[in-house]
């Protein structure tokens, strides 16, 4: 993910460059205020951190190995601002000194690892981990989202950086004077290295080493968490600390009607008796490239579709005469299920904790 | 990847830091053209010309900074094999997988047709990964050319004259300082461990280790940042930063830096489409 001089445009550059100086500017200041002279110190040495732990090789399940960047620990221990500065410095070095990533591409890669990893990592970590426990599971949890997320973000920012120049940038001839893919290529090629090995990497070293420092350094998760108890308190872990996910969960249930505005059926999720209306079969033709539906309901969709009757049929229970409350009630019905699933998981292995 | 592997992959990843610090530290009091320049002058120049090699639209002019680059090279002692292998060889593996599809994949005009496999390669897309591939080599070469050539606590100083702020100066010097410390601090962690190992590990177990290393350097982080600022403050250290500006520009650096500047914007004119 470390772009070289010679991918992107002097443009882009330049936008990007422009793009992160706000972020390194108020991250200064805000530092500068905060620490005063204990800055120096704690930026260099940190810094120092997040570069060594780039060469770490990870282990990774598979068998096969990955880098990690180190953004989201650094967010989860220092913050986002201080994590925008200490990997920003450190991708500096690795550019200047060891040819790393590209000296004219230093503000691109900066923005994409630096800056939005650094704040995705913090949102997602804080947003998850909410008010538990220093010592709770979720936040190792937490952690490896924010790791994985972050990263792919990262990834897929520069995927999009690399996918416009051959839009903007081509010679007399055509040819494309930079990343000659375009976003349709660029974007599934980056994003497969990424979703499948350099996410998991810094998941894993994420959610390992916040997990590591629960055991050996509490103290050092309390930047991100000031307010969190120190222990599993049934106040800290229970229901009030997911309060804003069932907030959020209420609204999405509250605006599930809207499904019906969509006309016709999902491409592809078809029912045998679709096959047999005039009017279906007009609307699948029209939605695949006017290739007509088979003249006939094919065997294995009639065969398997009779292996089971949902009981809300069409999100719409029969006896219900509203659509938009039919819809309402799924929802309802769905999520309480999961979240039935997810209580049912917490209490068997919370008492394997208690227990063992 | 064998139970040992991931050990071996980040110790020899130490090693190769660690030798690339020293050869540089070595080249840059050799007695060269560019070792005898101001860092100052070195690094505008060095920035100019790898803007101008990002800048153009003429593979010519691209080749012509590349060939300056080495000629450059030749005139400060850095030997070729270095950049081969230092530079060249990793941009052009990295680059050229990513160049090598464009070949292909780029509508134009037909160049050739692969004997077997009957992949067309057009004209289009040779220039397209021509580009690429120059423009990276070209920039990666100077960019080296820099810090091989200027010890590293110069190229922080120099960096003023960009207006880059001061503390931030200070920040990459010590970073720079404790990337030393911490990579040989890490890979003795590594290779105790890889002695004290014996027979398989499984893939959890390894994960562990490596994660237990890296929890343990983050801990020396906080610990070493907590004495060096102690250590700091028993030298007076209240918050201000100064950096002494030992450079002195003479006649030469002058006509070497108006020498190199207008090489760049030569190479910006004669670039345009």
């Amino acid at each position: 993910m470390h772009i070289p001089d010679g991918y992107l445009s002097p443009s882009t550059c330049a936008a990007l460059y422009a793009a992160s100086a706000p972020f390194w500017y108020v991250s200064l200041r805000r530092l500068q205020r905060a620490l005063r002279s204990r800055l120096i110190p704690l930026l260099s040495v940190f810094a120092a951190f997040s570069f060594v732990v780039m060469m770490f090789n990870m282990p990774l399940p598979g068998g096969t190995t990955g880098h990690a960047v180190g953004v989201s620990i650094a967010s989860i221990v220092l913050g986002p601002w201080a994590s925008i500065l200490a990997i920003s410095i450190a991708l500096l070095i690795q550019a200047v000194f060891f040819g790393d990533g590209g000296i004219t591409a230093l503000g691109a890669n900066c923005f994409n690892m630096a800056v939005a990893g650094s704040l995705a990592a913090y949102a997602i970590y804080r947003v998850i981990s909410g008010n538990c426990s220093i010592g709770s599971r979720r936040r190792v949890v937490a952690a490896g989202l924010a790791g994985y997320l972050s990263i792919n973000l990262s990834a897929l920012l520069a995927a999009v950086e690399f996918g416009i120049q051959p839009l903007f940038f081509r010679d007399a001839g055509g040819a494309p004077l930079y990343a000659p893919y375009p976003l349709k290529v660029a974007v599934p090629a980056m994003m497969l290295g990424h979703l499948t090995v350099a996410g998991v990497a810094e998941a894993v070293l994420a959610a390992g080493l916040v997990a590591w420092l629960q055991r050996s350094h509490p103290s050092l998760l309390r930047a991100t968490a000031p307010n969190a108890p120190e222990t599993n308190g049934a106040a800290a872990d229970g229901w009030p600390a997911i309060r804003p996910l069932l907030v959020g969960l209420s609204i999405l249930l509250l605006v599930t009607p809207l499904g019906i505005l969509a006309v016709g059926s999902a491409w592809g999720e078809w029912s045998p008796r679709d096959f047999a209306d005039p009017a279906v079969r007009r609307q699948i033709a029209a939605v695949s490239l006017h290739q007509q539906p088979p003249s006939i309901v094919p065997a294995g969709l009639q065969r398997l579709s009779a292996v089971w009757t949902a009981p809300f049929p069409a999100y719409a229970p029969p006896f219900l005469r509203s659509a938009s409350f039919g819809y309402l009630l799924s929802a309802t019905f769905g999520a309480g299920l999961i979240l039935l699933v997810a209580v049912g998981a917490d209490r068997v292995f919370s008492g394997r904790r208690g227990s063992g | 990847m064998g139970s040992h592997g991931f050990l071996e992959g980040s110790i020899q990843g130490f090693l190769r830091a660690l030798e690339h610090a020293l050869e540089s530290e070595e080249l840059a009091r050799r007695n060269g053209l560019l070792q005898s320049l101001d860092p100052r002058v070195k690094l505008i120049g060095t920035l100019g010309l790898v803007l101008a090699a990002t800048t153009s639209r003429r593979l010519a002019v691209i080749a012509a900074l590349f060939a300056l680059a080495c000629l450059l090279a030749a005139c400060s002692r850095v030997p070729l094999r270095t950049l081969m292998f230092r530079t060249w060889a990793g941009a052009l593996t990295f680059t050229g997988v990513i160049a090598l599809p464009a070949v292909f994949l780029t509508p134009g005009p037909l160049f050739w047709r692969l004997p077997l496999l009957g992949f067309p390669v057009t004209l289009t897309g040779l220039r397209t990964a021509a580009y690429l591939v120059s423009r990276v080599e070209t920039a990666a070469t100077l960019s080296m050319l820099l810090v091989l050539c200027t010890p590293w606590s110069h190229v922080l100083k120099a960096l003023r004259v960009l207006r880059v702020p001061v503390v931030l100066v200070v920040i990459l010097g010590m970073t720079y300082r404790y990337i030393l410390l911490m990579i040989a601090a890490a890979r003795e962690m590594f290779e105790s461990r890889r002695s004290r190992t014996v027979g398989r590990l499984d893939a959890g177990q390894r994960r562990r280790m490596a994660v237990s290393a890296a929890g343990v350097l983050l801990s020396r982080t906080m610990q070493l940042s907590g004495d060096v600022y102690l250590a700091m403050q028993a030298r007076g250290f209240r918050g201000d930063v100064y950096v002494l500006d030992e450079f002195r520009m003479d006649g030469r650096n002058w006509v070497w830096l108006a020498l190199l500047i207008a090489l760049g914007g030569a190479a910006v004119w004669a670039g345009r489409s």
